[in-house]
């Protein structure tokens, strides 16, 4: 098991009530085990269908491994310009 | 040259266009976005722009490494500024350089459509009425207006 800080931003945050949410994980758990987890706390309504996860400021696919260095990130849908 | 950067202060499109001058070009084209009066049929009063900066900097800056690998640009910048912003404020500004205008024109486009699908910046919208509302273009018809 290891604890993993997850960066939320815009309609994430304010869903959720904070700018980070901490998130347990097994040992060898995917960006898609993230969302699932993620699913089950309060304010994750907010959340569409799939979620774009931001592992070392890079898109994630849901099968990519999860370290608990890595620097992780949920994105809302994007509306720079 | 190629710069990417998330700003807090005021976007100064002189200094862009100055930033992408060098020898052996004919042609800048400078795109400047704007805060629009109205979003899909609602009085819009401001704009308030946030942003996961480190990886919007990044993010931004491989767009522009794509321009150059697709376009042969010569040098481009890009600003986005985010924090509070009022009408008619410049949200960003893209300033690409080549020898030719067709490819500096298709640069700036490329940029700017690329930003729109995948840099990590949000805008919450002030109404005039006094609502406020997160923009997302996944469910709205607005996307292609900016």
């Amino acid at each position: 098991m290891s604890t993993v800080t997850v960066q939320l931003f815009a309609s994430y945050a304010e869903s959720f009530g904070g700018p980070t949410i901490e998130v347990t994980l097994q040992p060898g758990s995917t960006v898609g085990d993230l969302v699932k987890t993620i699913r089950s706390l309060p304010g994750s309504g907010v959340l569409p269908d799939s979620p774009r996860v931001a592992v070392n400021r890079k898109f994630a696919t849901p099968q990519q491994l999860i370290s608990s260095i890595d620097e992780i990130a949920l994105i809302p849908p994007v509306a720079g310009g | 040259m190629k710069r990417a950067a998330v700003v807090t202060r005021a976007i100064d499109p002189t200094a862009i266009v100055a930033e992408v001058q060098t020898a052996g070009i004919g042609a800048i084209s400078l795109f400047l976005g704007t805060v629009r009066d109205v979003n899909d049929g609602r009085p819009v009063s401001g704009i308030d722009y946030s942003a996961y900066v480190s990886m919007a900097e990044e993010e931004m800056q491989q767009i522009l490494a794509e321009a150059e690998e697709r376009y042969g640009v010569k040098a481009i910048a890009v600003e986005h500024r985010i924090g509070p912003l009022t009408l008619g404020d410049v949200s960003i500004a893209i300033a690409a350089a080549h020898p030719h205008r067709a490819p500096a024109l298709d640069a700036t486009r490329f940029v700017i459509d690329e930003i729109k699908k995948r840099v990590p910046i949000w805008k919450l919208e002030h109404y005039t009425d006094g609502a406020r509302e997160w923009v997302d273009p996944t469910r709205s018809s607005s996307e292609a207006k900016a």
